[in-house]
């Protein structure tokens, strides 16, 4: 550093200073650029009515039929809820070999789901009817052994759109484009002929 | 330096001495100087300029009636189509424009394939071209979404879930994108504000970097060898030709020819056999019932069906965004000392019709379901595809390097 004499005619240009200050500078501009983009960016995000419209949704499970699939909108999803019968339930464990994620290790549901029947009861089903493809909307196909699917269909779900197929589970077969299971939305038995979409059963936690 | 601005005396001269417009035409159309060779395939740069020109004049109209918007957007379309004086004949022009877009694009890339025009010093005019065809393909999906019919619906669906499978952010991006839970009011109209807002600003803004690097480098052309290496006494390109007015006066006929084709299409055909205008979107969007089998508009279908060849979805994913990606690198990948397919080997040539042909099947496949004796051709072709990009540097270096003219080659009419 240069002593500040008052008398220099021509002071020495302070390089690492000049540096500093350039480097400060943009640096705080840059931050502060960084910062206003925050509300443009967080501007996107679902509205307040869009949240309160993702609020829990009661089913009345005593209107299905056994074997029967109903469908339901929860934030913009629809929800298949199947009765299973014991028949149906039967022929799930004999074609784990075919699956993808028999277990459903690598899919996206809850921990009170991840289990066998991939149910927190076997008899009731749920799903959210998304193909975990691109999206579309899996048709239900429970009728055993139809040929159009494939042989010796189980019965489950087929998707219209690039052909993935999942069993009576939700779990994904292979030579499907889809990777994982169909997902499970939180849900939960108030009692025992009601189900509510998105709300976790007393004292369980969320997804797996 | 123009001679009217140091010429005294007279509005002209005050008014350019303000707004050097004279000194503008100069350097843009009167001064600059391209090959005096140029064929047919060298109508469809002026043509994009032409149709995006055309796409923000009916555009503007349509936003006249347009309301985005979930319950909104669908029947707005019904209405101007059906009730406004003369929307029946704009509305149909800027969706029909769109897909001519794309033609025009594709043929203007091709040409770039076939005369070597990516390669030094014309790499970034090259990066810039692609910038645009990105920007076009973001700008003609939402445009497609924002009338909300059916496989508008289910196509932004298929297209915005694409972003779930990238690993970490995937699902909380999607939600991002959508505003919502599902595609809904919050999407349709920040994809209005995009589509007439932002995009076109953003291919307007590379549509004049892409001429400024133009005016750089020069055209190239379809002997793919460097006029400004033959100077005339005048410091002129001896195979140079102004621009003004050779080339605008030739280009019109090629507008002239374009416009004939357009209207026919406007007029008579719009939906093309399904392929500009596609049938489920006749019907307005349904949450709960997907199309019969969803295929975006015929200028995605080769990326859709390179995603669809794969069995496994975040790989598909990962692909279809390595095979729009992969033009960029192309001026890096061609290693040939020449540039034209004229002086380049029987191999070159053959990899490039491949290349060309895959494109082409690769389009027919993404419009079919993916069932059957078709998936296994998008596998095949798949492949090709991307043993394009592989074998070009190879290809281009060993076989490219045969000697080329002096001068381009020209026939006087």
């Amino acid at each position: 550093m240069n002593d500040h004499t008052a008398d220099d005619a021509v002071p020495e240009v302070d390089e690492s200073r000049r540096k500093f200050l350039i480097a400060a500078t943009a640096g705080t501009g840059a931050v502060g650029a960084v910062l206003t983009a925050v509300p443009f960016v967080a501007s996107w995000k679902p509205s307040e009515s869009a949240r309160a419209a993702g609020l829990p949704t009661e089913i009345d499970l005593s209107r299905i039929e056994a074997g029967q699939m109903a469908t339901f909108f929860w934030r913009k999803q629809q929800i298949y809820v199947v009765k299973r019968t014991p028949e149906m339930l039967a022929l799930l464990p004999n074609h784990n070999g075919e699956l993808k994620d028999p277990e459903s290790k690598d899919s996206d549901q809850p921990a009170y789901a991840k289990n066998a029947q991939r149910a927190l009861r076997p008899d009731v089903l749920v799903l959210i009817g998304t193909c975990t493809h691109l999206g579309c909307l899996p048709k239900s196909r429970f009728t055993p052994n139809d040929a159009s699917v494939m042989a010796n269909w189980p019965g489950g779900f087929f998707c219209p759109c690039h052909g993935s197929k999942f069993d009576l589970s939700g779990r994904v077969f292979k030579g499907s484009p889809a990777s994982v299971n169909l997902k499970i939305p939180p849900y939960s038995f108030p009692s025992d002929s009601k189900l509510v979409i998105g709300v976790d059963p007393a004292g369980e936690k969320g997804a797996a | 330096m123009s001679a009217v601005i140091e010429g005294k005396g007279g509005f002209r001269a005050w008014f350019n001495k303000r707004l050097p417009v004279d000194q503008f035409i100069e350097d843009q159309l009167t001064g600059y100087y391209a090959p005096k060779n140029f064929n047919v395939w060298y109508f469809f740069g002026s043509l994009a300029l032409l149709v995006f020109v055309m796409q923000i004049v009916t555009g503007i109209f349509v936003t006249m009636h347009f309301k985005p918007g979930e319950t909104t957007a669908w029947n707005s379309v019904q209405y101007m189509v059906r009730e406004v004086p003369y929307m029946w004949l704009i509305q149909p022009m800027h969706a029909v424009g769109a897909s001519f877009f794309f033609i025009v694009v594709y043929l203007h890339m091709a040409r770039a394939f076939l005369y070597g025009s990516y390669k030094a010093p014309r790499e970034l005019l090259w990066v810039i071209g692609m910038l645009i065809y990105l920007a076009l393909m973001a700008e003609a999906f939402m445009g497609y979404v924002l009338p909300n019919g059916n496989m508008s619906y289910w196509g932004a669906q298929v297209i915005i879930n694409l972003f779930g499978t990238i690993p970490g952010i995937g699902p909380d991006l999607v939600e991002w994108i959508r505003g919502d839970y599902g595609i809904g009011d919050a999407t349709l109209t920040r994809f209005f504000s995009l589509h007439v807002v932002a995009l076109p600003f953003i291919i307007a803004l590379l549509v004049v970097l892409h001429l400024v690097a133009l005016r750089q480098v020069g055209s190239n052309n379809p002997d793919g060898i460097e006029i400004k290496a033959k100077l005339g006494p005048d410091g002129k390109p001896l195979d140079g030709i102004p621009f003004h007015p050779y080339y605008t006066l030739k280009d019109i006929v090629g507008v002239g020819l374009f416009l004939t084709v357009f209207a026919i299409v406007v007029f008579f055909m719009p939906t093309f056999f399904g392929l500009f205008m596609e049938s489920p979107n006749f019907e307005p969007a349904n949450p709960v019932s997907t199309p019969e089998h969803i295929a975006p508009v015929w200028y995605f279908t080769p990326y859709y069906a390179i995603l669809r060849a794969v069995p496994d979805q975040k790989i598909g994913a990962l692909l279809m965004a390595i095979s729009v990606a992969a033009f960029l690198f192309v001026p890096w990948l061609d290693r040939a000392q020449n540039k034209s397919i004229r002086y380049r080997g029987v191999l070159s040539k053959l990899l490039l019709g491949m290349f060309f042909v895959t494109f082409l099947v690769l389009m027919w496949l993404g419009l079919k379901p993916a069932e059957g004796l078709y998936v296994m051709l998008a596998r095949i072709f798949t492949a090709l595809y991307f043993a394009f990009f592989i074998l070009l540097p190879f290809v281009s270096k060993a076989d490219g390097n045969g000697p080329v003219p002096e001068r381009v080659t020209y026939h006087a009419h």
